[in-house]
């Protein structure tokens, strides 16, 4: 690998829509070689085919236990290794930590080519997280919409409210019981498929 | 006000006394809010540990030994106020490997020297065929399960580097793997083993208390800097852990349903139940074995650190060459054992308590003497072919 190339990068990640986030902000900052395994099975063989000189993976990874024996055992000349196992920054490991991104490093590689691709790991995992946090609320609104559609319609029809009524009601009721509408619709239904 | 806390652990009946001490409130009663998190991988429970994410964690002992040493990975000095399980784990093997051994043995079929002899003719025979190697699965490199295996096939005459494959696995992934036919068999903790046996994918070879008599397995680890400066966080914690050990061995079943929790181990109380009394489905036509030492929580002074165990943790680290040994590693060894601060915690002297700690007690080799590791090591010579 002469200095000004690209280092090799292989992402071990099991979400494909993260992993294609990070490919594309890896290649988008001039990392031409990123490759993404998806594929658990003989993910070893292929690490040592790719001849990485980073492996990111991701902490809810089931095989990191996995990686990390297999790199300890290898007899290979370029044998990787944990992150920052010289501890000299400990922010930096704590940010991926957080992030819920772990990287392995050959041996040899420099200090200030990796920071700048863990940085991007880190702050691409957040991207994602939140998106992740943004698309579970954008849900949870939706399922709440229609349990409370679901509800004024059994108001409306055992008490022959209008849908503007039956809204002020639970509404109300709700202000009153210091809970979500969300809640008392969801009471609602509970009572009429218990009243069936 | 109550002092958070943050506790990770994996999904095993070793982390019961931890669990129950929060689940049923001891850990509150000590003034402590403890938050446990369920972990997929040991790496990230000791790289949690060691940023400071986890403030404790139930984490395999040589796992806590390796991160004091420097070893595999960052350098951070750990301690082991409590021991949370004595013994637990097992050997599953697949059916096929099950029926090869037993045609081999000559010997009682729960005697591990019958059995690691059946084995190493079973490998050769692999072998002279060009076959691929038996391949076994253990849980990390630096853990008991992949030096119970070792001591056991090496006392049979297999070289563990040579002759076979040793692979790591999750626990929950083991059965699924030995079905799949990936691997041939595994040591693992409880309840996994006989998850393997519900599923009919896979026969209990050995308890590994057939191996040794007792082994420490899962501690409490807590990076011993925070520890210096929490002293009565850590007494506090060590206490809940008593009262959670304790729990365990004189309520089984309610250990049992807390543990089945979906955000626990999530697992039928049934099969947990089965790993607490030490009665064990050990083959799919459902013959049960019966062992008082299978797993040790809360009882035979399980609960108190025993330095003597660090040690001979330490020259399996040294026999299969994952450190070189010197008279300051086993000293930082043993002190990762504290049952000082245990003492200390629960007001006893060294000799009260759940009794003495017993001997490990392995079926092959010397006694084992931390004053003489080096004498200990060179009575194991494993058979090697040139390679």
């Amino acid at each position: 690998m002469g200095a000004e190339s690209s280092p090799k990068i292989v992402i071990v990640d099991e979400s494909p829509i993260r992993a294609a986030i990070l490919e594309e902000g890896l290649r988008e900052a001039g990392y031409t070689e990123v490759v993404h395994l998806s594929e658990m099975q003989s993910l070893l063989a292929r690490i040592y085919a790719l001849d990485p000189d980073i492996i990111v993976i991701d902490l809810e990874n089931p095989s990191r236990d996995s990686l990390e024996q297999m790199f300890q055992m290898s007899r290979a000349v370029r044998r990787p290794i944990a992150m920052f196992v010289d501890q000299s920054d400990a922010a930096s490991i704590q940010a991926s930590v957080d992030a819920g991104v772990s990287a392995y490093i050959v041996d040899g590689l420099k200090k200030e080519r990796i920071k700048p691709i863990l940085d991007l790991c880190v702050s691409r995992f957040n991207a994602f997280s939140k998106l992740q946090d943004e698309l579970d609320r954008t849900k949870h609104a939706l399922e709440e919409r229609k349990v409370i559609d679901r509800a004024k319609g059994i108001l409306m029809k055992l008490k022959g409210l209008t849908e503007e009524e039956a809204y002020v009601l639970m509404r109300s009721t709700a202000m009153r019981e210091k809970k979500k509408i969300g809640e008392i619709a969801q009471s609602i239904l509970t009572a009429s498929e218990l009243l069936k | 006000m109550s002092t958070p806390l943050h506790v990770g652990f994996i999904p095993l009946v070793d982390a019961a006394a931890l669990i129950v001490a929060v689940d049923r409130g001891f850990a509150a009663e000590e003034g402590l809010d403890v938050t446990l998190v369920r972990e997929v991988s040991w790496s990230n429970v000791r790289d949690k540990l060691n940023i400071g994410l986890f403030d404790a964690a139930h984490l395999l002992a040589p796992v806590a030994i390796a991160s004091s040493l420097g070893i595999g990975h960052v350098k951070v000095p750990i301690v082991a106020p409590f021991n949370l399980g004595i013994n637990g784990n097992a050997i599953t093997v697949s059916p096929a490997l099950h029926a090869a051994i037993m045609a081999e043995l000559d010997g009682d079929r729960f005697d591990p020297m019958a059995t690691a002899r059946a084995l190493a003719r079973v490998v050769a025979a692999r072998r002279k065929r060009g076959a691929v190697p038996v391949t076994f699965a253990m849980t990390f490199p630096f853990s008991t399960h992949n030096y119970q295996l070792r001591f056991w096939m090496a006392a049979g005459g297999v070289d563990p580097d040579e002759d076979v494959r040793l692979v790591v696995l999750p626990p929950p992934f083991m059965a699924e793997t030995l079905a799949g036919g990936q691997i041939d068999g595994f040591c693992v903790g409880a309840p996994w083993n006989s998850i393997a046996v519900d599923r009919g994918v896979g026969h209990i070879l050995h308890f590994v208390s057939d191996i040794l008599v007792r082994a420490a397995e899962k501690v409490l680890a807590i990076r011993q800097g925070w520890a210096d400066r929490n002293p009565e966080v850590v007494a506090a914690l060590i206490r809940a852990a008593a009262r959670g050990s304790a729990f365990v061995e004189e309520n089984r079943t309610e250990t049992a349903r807390i543990l089945a929790q979906p955000e626990r181990i999530g697992v039928d109380a049934e099969v947990i139940l089965r790993s607490l009394d030490g009665r064990l489905k050990i083959s799919t036509d459902g013959t049960l074995r019966e062992s008082g030492r299978y797993l040790l929580i809360g009882r035979e002074g399980a609960d108190r650190p025993d330095p003597v165990q660090a040690a001979w943790l330490y020259a399996q680290m040294a026999r299969w060459r994952q450190i070189s040994t010197s008279r300051e590693a086993l000293r930082t060894t043993m002190a990762v054992f504290r049952p000082d601060l245990y003492d200390a915690a629960l007001g006893r002297g060294s000799e009260a308590g759940q009794g003495a700690a017993g001997p490990i007690g392995a079926f092959a080799g010397p006694a084992f003497d931390p004053e003489d590791v080096s004498g200990y090591l060179r009575s194991f010579t494993v058979p090697r072919r040139a390679s």
